[in-house]
């Protein structure tokens, strides 16, 4: 069983909780990921670490409620437990001779740009965020990129804070400029990752995708997680979740993302009915 | 001289009706009862050369416990088997006898071999029924050693060093002990509550089980020996990552490797309403294949209630799978197409599975295992409808502890070389089952489960 430490709403939508798990906080590098369990009953998902405390021997979690585990999740308050809580698991985020990089964060995705960009600062790396949301009320770790990047750009879509625009808008607007970086790092939303590497690719930067797809075990055995990389069938869980963007196949990881989505809504709309009930 | 039954064929073991277990998880085959088990076993002519017991690679004392059998001495029987076999109600059920053991047996010369699993099985089945004495808890000797990975090369291994005296830690990266036992084999076909019950012997003996624990990321090897202080290791890590065919299509939604059909029916119970576990559903799933995954894989798909087909590219007689599996499907309405191979994944341009685009195989000269080799007939593709393929085509041994153990000697196909003992190329650190064979049966894992636990054993007290 492990604690629930801390857990703090970071918006409607999004939850942080900071996770007893001695041994993951021992090993866990940024990029990395966790699987978890909320109970017994529980569905096994797949959740980017977004932050460890070796001392406190603590993992933090940022999650969007989207699914009927993460609303069961975010109902736990401080002090109870989850079932299962496993990892680190996958490959950290490649960091090594990094010296100006961009890190490219959309919506909860944010949440794992963190520790990345985190790292790269502490690196000595100089460090661009781009974080991009959908609007004001969904904006999250703004003051957090501030303090470690060395220059930040917050965008929304609707333009009701920071810049109207998508990420790519700034990220482009630079490169055209004749700015160059060692690698672009971009977290969030497929079809985010997918216009970032299109951004890059005519100035031939190299750009890293982190890759979230559907899992079960996490450990190499399910076959669940494949996803197609320069043609060739790779493993996110244990060739990845970090991806050469250049060379994803986006658009066939965006349908395989869908593949429980009739599923899902059965399994969402139960909840929410049980929910109310719950409420009568 | 004693008095033994001649009957030239084997008793019957009662099963679940095909039309009603197909709508169900329960068991299939419900074990002989007593009387029954005690014919069964008067069947048994107690040869002095025991030719049986060279088909077991567990060496489980065959006559003996049979002999204990037909006296009605059913605990007794037991502790024979369970002398040599740390898994008896596993094995009975799920290791295919008529390879081995029952393939020796004298009375298969002439009429059918002595059904020496289903006794195993009654014999387990009836401890567990009737026996709960405190377990018999060898001295310890103080020194530690490390198990990766809780299936059955694991779980046997831990079994035999446990009763040694050794200080035993199993390590499990699922969230529950067990490996292939209980993410991969139907409940309908080795209940969990007897994995369970397994495992739980072992930890009565002093086995301790860390789950949630995946070697290669949480520690390496090389930190269970500096830093947690293990004097030897056993890697039992199984078979890792599934094969595809390498034909277009296999991304599209709809197609799953039987690792992960079956982890979720499984190991998830996705087929309980309550379960939290997304499960495809399919009305049409083709199973590529045709070993005892596929066979497990095909009638799980039919009890979530679909129509199967089971898509072989070599014939009916060259099925990997165990007889009993293969009949029990086909009763319960699961479709074979041999000598077909698909070449592509046929699918709507919402990447949604609609069939399969296959071609006529024959079956040509042998080749490098003996079996014949399908060869594709000309005359072109046919269709056949499906709108999920599930690929149980084998596995490749899981790449993680090759990664992060430094000086650990692995073959071209990643499986981890070892002696005839179960050593590797590091001191200290043996392994054994599908993470050195590659995929292969519950049974050859224990085998080499117990091989690894007696050089262990040599290794620490040497």
């Amino acid at each position: 069983m492990y604690r629930i430490l801390k857990k703090e709403s970071l918006n409607s939508t999004v939850t942080r909780m900071e996770i007893e798990a001695p041994f993951v906080a021992k090993k866990a590098l940024a990029g990395q990921f966790v699987i978890l369990r909320v109970d017994e009953r529980g569905e096994r998902i797949p959740l980017t670490i977004a932050g460890y405390d070796r001392k406190a021997g603590s993992v933090t979690i940022i999650f969007q409620v989207v699914g009927g585990t993460t609303m069961a999740l975010n109902e736990k308050s401080e002090g109870e437990f989850l079932c299962d809580f496993v990892g680190p698991l996958g490959n950290p985020t490649d960091l090594a001779g990094l010296r100006r990089v961009a890190v490219v964060g959309g919506g909860v995705g944010c949440a794992i740009a963190l520790p990345v960009a985190k790292s790269l600062h502490e690196r000595g790396a100089q460090v661009t965020s781009i974080i991009g949301f959908r609007s004001a009320d969904l904006v999250i770790l703004e003051r957090e990129f501030g303090e470690i990047s060395d220059r930040s750009i917050l965008m929304t879509d609707d333009g009701s804070r920071g810049e109207k625009g998508n990420v790519c808008l700034p990220l482009g607007r630079m490169l055209e400029a004749g700015e160059r970086f060692d690698e672009v790092i971009a977290i969030g939303p497929l079809v985010m990752m997918k216009y970032v590497a299109a951004a890059t690719a005519p100035y031939r930067i190299k750009t890293i995708a982190s890759m979230n797809p559907i899992m079960i075990d996490g450990t190499g055995m399910c076959g669940c997680c494949r996803v197609t990389v320069g043609g060739e069938r790779k493993f996110a869980c244990v060739d990845g979740p970090d991806f050469d963007a250049h060379l994803i196949d986006f658009d066939e990881a965006m349908m395989r993302l869908k593949t429980y989505s009739a599923w899902e809504s059965r399994a969402r709309e139960a909840h929410c009915n049980l929910m109310k009930a719950k409420v009568k | 001289m004693p008095n033994f039954n001649m009957t030239e064929n084997r008793h019957t073991m009662p099963v679940q009706d095909p039309s009603e277990r197909r709508q169900n998880f329960r068991e299939v085959a419900l074990g002989y009862d007593e009387a029954t088990a005690i014919e069964e076993a008067r069947r048994c002519i107690q040869c002095k050369h025991r030719p049986c017991m060279s088909g077991c690679p567990v060496g489980v004392m065959i006559p003996q416990f049979i002999g204990l059998v037909a006296e009605g001495k059913f605990e007794e029987a037991y502790r024979v088997i369970k002398r040599t076999n740390s898994l008896p109600a596993v094995c009975g059920r799920v290791c295919p006898q008529e390879r081995q053991c029952e393939s020796k047996c004298t009375r298969g010369v002439k009429g059918m071999p002595v059904a020496i699993g289903r006794l195993e099985r009654f014999c387990a089945d009836y401890h567990a029924a009737h026996h709960c004495e405190a377990p018999c808890i060898a001295e310890k000797n103080g020194k530690k050693v490390a198990v990766v990975g809780s299936g059955p090369a694991g779980l046997t291994c831990a079994g035999d060093l446990v009763r040694l005296g050794y200080d035993v830690t199993i390590f499990e990266a699922l969230h529950v002990a067990g490996g292939v036992l209980v993410y991969g084999i139907p409940e309908f076909r080795l209940p969990k509550a007897v994995v369970r019950r397994e495992v739980e012997d072992l930890q009565a003996l002093g086995v301790k089980i860390v789950t949630n624990a995946v070697a290669g990321r949480a520690f390496t090897v090389g930190e269970l020996m500096r830093e947690y202080g293990f004097e030897a290791v056993f890697l039992g890590t199984g078979a890792g990552l599934p094969r595809f065919m390498n034909i277009p299509g296999e991304n599209a939604k709809g197609v799953f490797s039987a690792n992960e059909y079956l982890t979720r029916v499984n190991l998830m119970k996705a087929y309980e309403a309550d379960s939290a576990t997304p499960i495809f559903s399919a009305k049409r799933v083709a199973v590529i294949g045709g070993g005892n995954v596929a066979m497990d894989a095909a009638r799980c798909a039919r009890r979530m209630g679909a129509e199967v087909t089971i898509v072989y590219r070599r014939s009916e007689a060259e099925l990997p799978a165990r007889r009993e599996e293969i009949e029990h499907a086909a009763e319960e309405g699961v479709l074979f197409r041999f000598l077909t191979n698909p070449k592509r994944i046929l699918m709507d341009r919402e990447n949604n599975v609609t069939g399969l685009a296959c071609v006529e195989m024959e079956l040509g000269e042998p080749d490098a295992t003996g079996r014949r080799r399908p060869v594709e007939k000309s005359g072109g593709t046919f269709t056949l409808d499906a709108d999920c393929v599930i690929m149980a085509l084998g596995t490749s041994p899981n790449p993680l502890i090759k990664q992060t153990t430094e000086g650990l000697r692995t073959g071209p196909g990643g499986e981890i070389e070892t002696d005839e003992n179960g050593r590797t190329s590091l001191a200290g650190v043996f392994a054994g089952g599908d993470a050195v064979t590659g995929a292969a049966t519950v049974i050859l894992a224990m085998g080499a489960g117990k091989t690894a636990a007696k050089a262990i054993h040599e290794y620490l007290t040497k």
